[in-house]
């Protein structure tokens, strides 16, 4: 596993916070997927070392939470929010302005591998519907409108990246 | 004439100008104050006036916190472990983000007397995955609670210690329940635990006794401590004490967050005065009063009251006074405080379908009523909506709700079914024409699902 | 004999019966205790309690007290306590009754939560039926009988998972049919401690696996297809192979070591299909090795001896028990006996090495013990050659002694039932050079060897008892005819001796438990007809000081060692 010094130094520290090393597999989870992007075979295999634990331990929860990705996706995930209020809201009238701006479908990478466009369950911010959480900076009131601004905004800064 | 001005205790100063989430700012206004008295107290008469106050949980269940706490075993000799509640994912609610983002010492305060208050020497806050920057911003305020002696060791300048990790889940509305969010942090997959024998207060975290409770509950603590359990009293009505926090979205014209005295305000007047009333041209149709597991509620229908005296009244939906015992009497509850509102824009089978999904995706799969009957009534839905569309079709989603509703090992199975049963219960007229109202949508009618 | 435990008893009501149970017994046990069976299927008697599939609901009631008095409530129209019943049905598995617990089996509501659950059940479950080896035995049929709607309302799509996937070298899944009861990982974590099992993804679509790379390769992996009450998990070896409403099921006792695993043995018209575990809560709970399992294969092998051969030609039985005889009659006999044999058969090798008073010995296996069940001591009944007397010392693994006699020039003749002397550490040279009469069942260097040569039975194919660690004498009966040709080796051994001049003890295991029960302490006034399909255990203190190779294992803690200061 090739981790940054950072990462490492963060997983030896966060296992000190449970008196049972298997509470650090959330933990490791989320510090291997935001320096590695997803969560490989390898990584469980690692993670159920370091936590002596059974790969299997480590299988069946990468699984159960979709935050988890065990394939990599595009540069930035947009996560669009389906759930009651949102849609209601017109939820699905922005994920479709996500899918179409970048010529993508819910749950690909999109062909200049720039985004992954998905729907998630109630972010709980209900009350600025309809929400998108981009990475990690939650966009609210997003209309389909707004969703082309912060489309152009992604191609933009992906057009400077160069 | 009530009164519709907001009682902003909880959410004094969320959103106000020049108030920043530093323990500086906190303390300016009084901050820690009150954690330093506690820690003076002994902790069981900080559990009395905890009980006294007539507190309880804001995450959904409405159970009693004095309660609660009074189950925790003290005598096994094992350590006591209190887990904050922070996986805020009940669809319609969102409080609880604020007070993360904008007010995190408000919590830490609440949390660190509730901990003192029951000899717990280590806590946790469970946030959920998708606040990233909640769960950096409540770590950075820990931080600085630590530096400033309110976190950790000799707290206050006294013996006592307790520190406070933050442990982010990963998507899993399931890890609300406390079981469920006990066993994810054991770094497990969370499937609730079954009760008995696995009462959180005797067999919780790594088999200790814990208490789990929802932010907001904890930060009323703070204020208890505050005020003082006789003042807190008189805030709301007898059994349904202090305020709570109406999170109130779909149609309406101002949705967000409104924090209220219990029944201080109706339906009606949350709705109507306070959030403006229904969009332009629209008529209101329809009310979630507390998340989407909450019953819904069709405006026009009338609720027969028993009074105390024997006599009954007769409430409009409009009538109800937003409190937890009002709402049980109609037929619903006051769950978490996610006011879902829908006008007459809505169909409510597409509506359902959408709740459906919901349900059917966050389901743990561990119990059988549960795992198969929740993915049944999302295809049940899924394909009225975009498939065949049968009359008998909204007897049968019901008959299956049926099946699960107290069947389970878990609440998910009353929270995944009461939206069915209370959604045909009301509305099954317009499951019987559904497949006639189809072919009449509009273009532009709203996709839910 | 050993009496065994007193037990607390308290007093439950269940279905308006009073029944008494032991302290600590849950719900389902103690209605099964009263004769009412509550289905389940993630329940186990063996396992840790899941309660995930809500098919043992029923209603549990208390009676009634005032909370502040205690004084109990009483119904004025039945003059008796009342019941407060719980409304919400309660999972019987989960529930250990308490003294006075009220249970309701059936009624109205449970019926609903019954057929609610098999409902459940069956809308994602595959129509495999005709194709599934569970049939016959499968839990979701039976209670399907009981419980099922008898109709279907799901007309969506069924969800699709892996089918036929081999889990492991001996374990077929098949992820459509599974249930998600959990038994399977349970045992895997709490028996066989090889945590190799768990559920990936999430509600309706969770799915039983292992890792990628790894196997649920372990040594007990064959009790997760027994227990899985559908048939996701089914055997490698029995798949396709039979229905099981055509087997008929024998009692027999595994021989792979001295732990005596309790087995049912499946046939149909002669022929073995497949062993299971027999559950016996002293010495295997409900568990058998998977090595175990296997053993049926050496029944019908190519080198199976069917022929009596005497001086290397086919012969009957009375003409080579007649050379044999003669042999003997020159002395210096020494008769090696074995730990595979049954105290029967043990018994009268012992008569007719007394006889011919010659020596004895038996041959040792000795292997790893997994600590589960299979022990140290590879042969099933070492005991019961101490407790008929053949031997009185704990066998060594080679015929040192034996070798060194027949070098010495003071062994003439050698009698093995069933012990293949080059095994046992014998040159061929020294093998040589006596005459060799051998009792048994497949051909090895011995029977190329030996003048006499008399084919007997598997244990397959006789019934007898074995002496376990335990000192636990428990039966096995005859499954399957043996080969034409293989004879008892009761009837061989009985006949020998009368060759030799010895009195007949009776050729049968019936006849000869007579004598048995009369000649051998440790078995008087037993009869094999009474001895309990759980075994009975003997008075083990004549042999206490001897240091049995075997350690622990699931139900035996070896006594403690003497301290030599």
């Amino acid at each position: 596993m090739n981790l940054k010094p950072e990462t490492l130094t963060r997983i030896d520290e966060v296992i000190t916070h449970y008196p049972e090393k298997r509470s650090g597999t959330l933990p490791l989870l989320h510090l291997i997927q935001e320096d590695v992007g997803h969560i490989s075979d390898k990584a469980i295999e690692w993670i159920a070392e370091k936590l002596e634990i059974e790969p299997i331990n480590v299988f069946e929860v990468v699984t159960f939470y979709p935050m988890f990705r065990r394939e990599p996706i595009g540069r930035r995930h947009i996560k669009v929010c389906r759930t009651l209020p949102c849609a209601l809201a017109g939820g699905y009238k922005t994920c479709s302005k996500f899918e179409q701006e970048f010529n993508t479908h819910r749950g690909e990478v999109s062909p200049d591998g720039e985004v992954t466009v998905e729907f998630v369950e109630c972010l709980a911010s209900c009350g600025t519907a309809p929400v998108v959480l981009i990475d990690e900076t939650l966009h609210e009131n997003v209309t389909e409108a707004k969703a082309k601004e912060i489309s152009d905004q992604i191609k933009a800064e992906a057009a400077n990246r160069g | 004439m009530s009164d519709l001005t907001e009682k902003r205790i909880i959410f004094k100063h969320i959103d106000e100008a020049g108030y920043s989430n530093d323990i500086a700012c906190y303390q300016k206004h009084g901050g820690y104050e009150n954690l330093k008295k506690a820690v003076m107290l002994n902790p069981p008469d900080i559990r009395d006036e905890v009980k006294k106050s007539g507190l309880r949980g804001r995450g959904g269940a409405g159970f009693s916190c004095g309660l609660k706490w009074s189950f925790v075993d003290r005598k096994s000799g094992k350590p006591i472990y209190l887990i904050v509640n922070a996986d805020e994912s009940e669809p319609g609610t969102f409080k609880d983000r604020y007070i993360i983002h904008q007010d995190p010492h408000q919590l830490i305060e609440g949390t660190m007397i509730s901990c003192f208050a029951n000899d717990v020497k280590q806590a946790y806050i469970y946030i959920r995955g998708e606040f990233p920057e909640g769960a950096r911003i409540l770590e950075q305020a820990i931080q600085e609670a630590r530096d400033a002696g309110f976190v950790g060791k000799n707290i206050c300048g006294t013996e006592y210690t307790c520190d406070i990790f933050v442990h982010r889940g990963a998507g899993a509305y399931i890890c609300g329940e406390e079981t469920g969010l006990i066993e994810s942090l054991e770094g497990k997959r969370a499937n609730p635990r079954i009760k008995p024998p696995y009462f959180p207060a005797v067999l919780g975290l790594y088999q200790c006794p814990t208490i789990v409770n929802n932010v907001e509950t904890l930060c009323h603590v703070k204020h208890i401590m505050d005020m003082g359990a006789d003042e807190y009293l008189k805030i709301g009505t007898p059994n349904n004490t202090g305020t709570r926090i109406f999170c109130v979205s779909g149609h309406v014209k101002k949705p967000g967050y409104y924090e209220f005295a219990c029944g201080q305000v109706t339906m009606g007047q949350l709705l109507n005065d306070v959030c403006g009333g229904p969009l332009e041209g629209r008529q209101f149709k329809a009310v979630i009063p507390g998340g989407s597991s909450a019953k819904i509620l069709r405006f026009g229908e009338k609720f027969t009251i028993k009074n105390k005296d024997g006599t009954t009244k007769e409430w409009a939906v409009e009538d109800i006074p937003l409190d937890f015992d009002s709402l049980a009497a109609a037929g619903t509850m006051g769950g978490s405080g996610g006011v879902i509102v829908m006008d007459d824009s809505v169909n409510m089978v597409d509506a359902l379908a959408n709740i459906n999904a919901f349900y059917a995706h966050e389901s743990c799969g561990q119990c059988t009523p549960c795992r198969e009957g929740s993915l049944w009534m999302k295809k049940i839905s899924t394909r009225m909506v975009h498939g065949e569309a049968r009359p008998e079709d909204g007897e049968l989603i019901k008959n299956v709700a049926d099946q699960i509703a107290g069947r389970t090992i878990c609440a998910f199975g009353e929270a995944c079914s009461w939206p069915t049963q209370s959604f045909v219960a009301k509305f099954g007229d317009e499951f019987k024409s559904y497949a006639d109202a189809k072919k009449h949508k509009p273009a532009d009618a709203l996709e839910l699902v | 004999m050993i009496q065994p435990a007193k037990l607390d008893l308290i007093t439950v009501i269940i279905d308006g019966k009073e029944v008494a149970v032991p302290k600590g017994t849950n719900a389902i046990e103690a209605a099964r205790l009263a004769g009412t069976d509550v289905p389940h299927y993630c329940y186990h008697p063996k396992l840790s309690v899941a309660g995930n599939c809500r098919m043992c609901l029923i209603e549990l009631g208390m009676p009634m007290a005032d909370r502040a008095t205690r004084e109990p409530i009483m119904d004025p129209e039945t003059g008796k306590q009342k019941i407060g019943w719980i409304p919400r049905p309660q999972i019987g598995c989960a529930t250990n009754v308490a003294p006075g617990m009220q249970i309701k089996t059936q009624s109205p509501m449970i019926k609903e939560c019954r057929e609610g659950v098999m409902e459940f059940l069956l809308i994602n479950h595959p129509l495999d039926c005709p194709i599934c080896d569970q049939a016959g035995e499968c839990k979701l049929q039976e209670q399907a009988t009981s419980y099922g709607r008898g109709y279907s309302r799901f007309i969506e799509q069924k969800n699709v998972k892996p089918k036929r996937t081999q889990l492991g070298p001996r374990v077929v899944l098949d992820d459509e049919r599974c249930i998600l009861c959990s038994r399977c990982v349970r045992f895997s974590q709490e028996v066989a401690k090889d945590d190799v099992l768990g559920f990936v993804d999430r509600g309706s679509y969770s799915t039983l696996t292992c890792f990628p790379g790894k196997e649920l390769k372990n040594n007990y992996s064959l009790n997760t297809v027994d227990i899985c009450p559908v048939g996701a998990l089914t055997s490698t070896d029995f798949r396709f192979k039979m229905r099981v409403w055509f087997l008929k099921q024998i009692n027999s006792i595994d021989t792979e070591s001295s732990v005596g695993a309790n087995t049912v043995v499946w046939s149909r018209e002669g022929e073995i299909y497949r062993i299971t575990p027999r559950r016996n809560d002293e010495v295997n709970d409900t568990w058998m090795a998977d090595s175990g399992r296997l053993l049926y294969k050496q029944v019908q092998v190519d080198d199976r001896l069917k022929e009596v051969t005497c001086h290397g030609a086919a012969s009957d039985l009375k003409t080579a028990l007649a050379a044999a005889a003669e042999w003997a009659k020159a002395g210096d006999v020494a008769v090696v006996g074995s730990g595979r044999s049954s105290v029967e058969e043990q018994f009268l090798t012992k008569k007719i090495a007394d006889k011919l008073g010659a020596t004895t010995s038996l041959v040792a296996r000795l292997g790893q013990g997994d600590k589960l069940l299979i022990s140290e001591d590879r042969n099933p009944n070492t005991r019961g050659a101490l407790v008929t007397g053949l031997i009185d010392q704990l066998p060594a693994t080679e015929l040192t002694d034996l070798a060194s006699a027949i070098e010495g020039g003071k062994v003439k003749t050698v009698i093995s039932v069933g012990e293949d002397l080059a095994a046992a550490g014998l040159t061929a040279e020294q093998i040589s050079k006596v005459n060799v009469v051998y009792l048994g069942t497949h051909a090895n260097p011995t029977t190329a060897h030996a003048g006499v040569v008399v084919p007997t039975l598997t244990v397959f194919e006789k019934s007898g008892s074995f002496i376990n660690q335990q000192f636990r004498i428990q039966k096995f009966a005859k499954v399957v005819p043996g080969p034409r040709g293989a004879i008892d080796d009761l009837t061989v051994l009985d006949q020998l001796l009368m060759a030799l001049g010895g009195d007949s003890v009776g050729g049968d295991v019936t006849g000869i438990w007579t004598t048995l029960a009369a000649e051998v302490s440790a078995l008087a006034t037993m009869t094999f007809r009474t001895i309990p399909q759980t075994g009975l255990l003997l008075d083990s203190t004549p042999w206490a000081n001897l240091s049995f190779p075997e350690g622990e294992t699931l139900h035996f803690k070896p006594a403690l060692a003497e301290i030599t200061v």
